[in-house]
C-alpha cells in the first residue's frame, strides 16, 4: 500500500464531550464506559475511495442542483470553500466531502421535520465533491437560516452546514458543522457548546472571505478541515504482506 | 518557550444531527434525484467471490428504545481478507456500505460478503470483522466498533483478547442465527453497552 505508519491518536480533548447535560438527546446516547484504546490496524487504515465518475456537474451546487439547473434556490447566495489537509499538514487529495443544510428560512427537506417555515421548492440541501490534488473543494450554495430546535425551552440553531469528510482511512472519517463568523446563535447554542474549548470551538466558525466573494453575485465563507494523520518515520515497523 | 510544532489538531467533530439522512442517504429522508442513487448502497456488487451474509439489528439507546435515526457505515476486507486497494484484492467488493435504522422498526440490514481473516501490524491475524461507524442526533463524535462472527475461531483476536471483562467480548460477536444469517445489536449505553473503540 504505502509506508505509513499508524494512525496518530486521536486528541479527544479537542473534541466535543460525548455526555452534555446542555444537549439533551446526548444524555441516553453517550457511552458510560470507557473506549477500548488500540492501535490502528490495517481496517482503520484503509478505507473507501470514490472516484470522478461519482460526482455530477451540479453536486457541489446546491443552488442548482435541486432543480437539475431549472430555478434557483432563494436565499444569500455563498461559496463555501477551504482545504482538507491532515495534522502534518499536507493536502488530503481526491476525498469525499459532502454537505446538507437547511434552507434559507431555516427548514429541511426532509421527513421529520416539520417546523413551519416553508420549503423552497428549488432548494434540496445536499451536495457532494471531491478535493482536488492540493485539497481543496468548493460548494456554491445558500446561507442557511437560524431555526428552532426541541431541547431547552427555547434553544436555536444558529446557522450551520452539516459536512461529511472522508480522508483516505476508515479511521480518518469524520463529521462536523460550520458556523458562519459573527452568529450571536454560536454561544448559545447547546450543541457547539459541547466543544468545551473555546479555541477549538472557534475553529469550526467560517470567516468571511471577500477576496473569494464575486462582485455583483456571492459572499464567499472559508472554511479548512483537518483529518488525523498517519506517522511516518523511518523506525515504523513495516507491515507483513503489505 | 519553546520551538512551535508545526501540526495541526484535527477538526472537531459535531453531532451528525437529526438530517444526517438528507446529505448522506438522500433518498431516505425522502430526498431524491439529485444524485442516480445514494451512496454506497451495497458493499459487494454481481459475482463477489465468498459467503453472502446478511446482519440485522436494532441500535438502543441508554434506556433500551430503539433508535430510528442512527446512520451506520461499514468497512470490510474481501473473502480474502484484503481491503480494496491492496494487490489482489475482490474488484466485486468495493467494502464500504451506508445502511440505516429503519424509520418505523428501528431495525437495520446490512448485506454484504463475509470477510476474511485480515493480516495487522506483525503479520498477526485479526479474526475476520467488520468495522462500523455509528453516527445520530445526540452522538458527540461518531462511535466505531467491530463485528466478529460467532461461528468464527476468534481466539486468538488481538483486538478481543484486551477487552479486560470477557463478558464484553459478546457485545462484539454477531450470532448465527441462520444460514447466511446474523444478529448483532449495538447498545449505546447501559446494560450491555457496546464495546466502542478509541482507535
Amino acid at each position: 500500500m504505502n509506508d505509513l505508519g499508524p494512525l496518530v491518536p486521536r486528541n479527544r480533548d479537542i473534541h466535543p464531550v460525548p455526555y452534555d447535560p446542555g444537549y439533551k438527546t446526548s444524555i441516553t446516547r453517550s457511552p458510560n464506559l470507557p473506549l477500548l484504546s488500540m492501535e490502528s490496524t490495517p481496517s482503520e487504515e484503509t478505507g473507501p475511495r470514490f472516484g470522478h465518475s461519482l460526482i455530477g456537474p451540479l453536486d457541489n451546487n446546491l443552488i442548482l442542483n435541486f432543480t437539475k439547473g431549472e430555478a434557483p434556490a432563494v436565499g444569500e447566495r455563498i461559496l463555501v470553500h477551504g482545504r482538507v489537509l491532515d495534522e502534518f499538514a499536507r493536502p488530503v487529495p481526491n476525498t469525499l466531502v459532502e454537505i446538507w443544510q437547511a434552507n434559507a428560512g431555516g427548514r429541511y427537506r426532509h421527513v421529520k421535520d416539520t417546523y413551519f417555515a416553508p420549503l423552497d421548492p428549488n432548494f434540496g440541501g445536499c451536495g457532494r465533491t471531491l478535493t482536488d490534488e492540493n485539497g481543496h473543494y468548493e460548494f456554491l450554495t445558500i446561507r442557511p437560516g437560524a431555526y428552532p430546535w426541541p431541547n431547552r425551552a427555547n434553544d436555536w440553531r444558529p446557522m450551520h452546514i452539516h459536512m461529511s469528510v472522508f480522508g483516505h482511512s476508515f479511521g480518518q472519517r469524520l463529521i462536523t458543522q460550520i458556523y458562519f463568523e459573527g452568529d450571536p446563535l454560536i454561544d448559545r447554542c447547546p450543541i457547539a457548546a459541547t466543544v468545551k474549548d473555546r479555541a477549538q470551538l472557534d475553529r469550526l466558525v467560517a470567516p468571511l472571505d471577500m477576496a473569494k466573494a464575486r462582485p455583483m453575485d456571492f459572499l464567499a465563507y472559508k472554511f479548512d478541515v483537518v483529518l488525523r494523520g498517519r506517522r511516518q518515520t523511518m523506525f515504523e515497523n513495516k507491515m507483513e504482506g503489505m | 518557550m519553546t520551538q512551535p510544532l508545526n501540526t495541526l489538531q484535527e477538526t472537531p467533530s459535531q453531532t451528525a444531527g437529526p438530517y444526517v439522512h438528507i446529505g448522506c442517504v438522500p433518498s431516505f429522508a425522502g430526498l431524491g434525484g439529485i444524485y442516480p442513487e445514494d451512496l454506497a448502497l451495497s458493499p459487494i456488487s454481481e459475482g463477489a467471490k465468498g459467503e453472502i451474509i446478511e446482519i440485522k439489528g436494532s441500535v438502543y439507546d441508554g434506556t433500551g428504545w430503539t433508535m430510528r435515526d442512527a446512520m451506520m457505515e461499514s468497512w470490510q476486507a474481501d473473502a480474502a481478507g484484503l481491503y480494496p486497494g491492496q494487490e489482489g484484492a475482490d474488484p466485486a467488493v468495493s467494502g464500504f456500505c451506508r445502511f440505516t435504522a429503519a424509520i418505523d422498526s428501528g431495525e437495520f440490514t446490512l448485506r454484504t460478503v463475509k470477510p476474511g481473516a485480515v493480516k495487522g501490524r506483525g503479520g498477526v491475524l485479526m479474526a475476520p470483522h467488520i468495522s462500523v461507524w455509528i453516527v445520530a442526533r445526540g452522538i458527540n463524535i461518531g462511535l466505531n466498533t467491530r463485528i466478529y462472527f460467532e461461528d468464527e475461531d476468534n481466539s486468538a483476536d488481538p483486538l478481543l483478547a484486551r477487552i479486560e471483562q470477557r463478558p464484553r467480548v459478546d457485545t462484539l460477536i454477531a450470532k448465527k442465527v441462520a444460514p447466511g444469517q446474523y444478529h448483532w445489536d449495538i447498545r449505546l449505553q447501559g446494560e450491555g453497552e457496546t464495546v466502542f473503540l478509541d482507535l
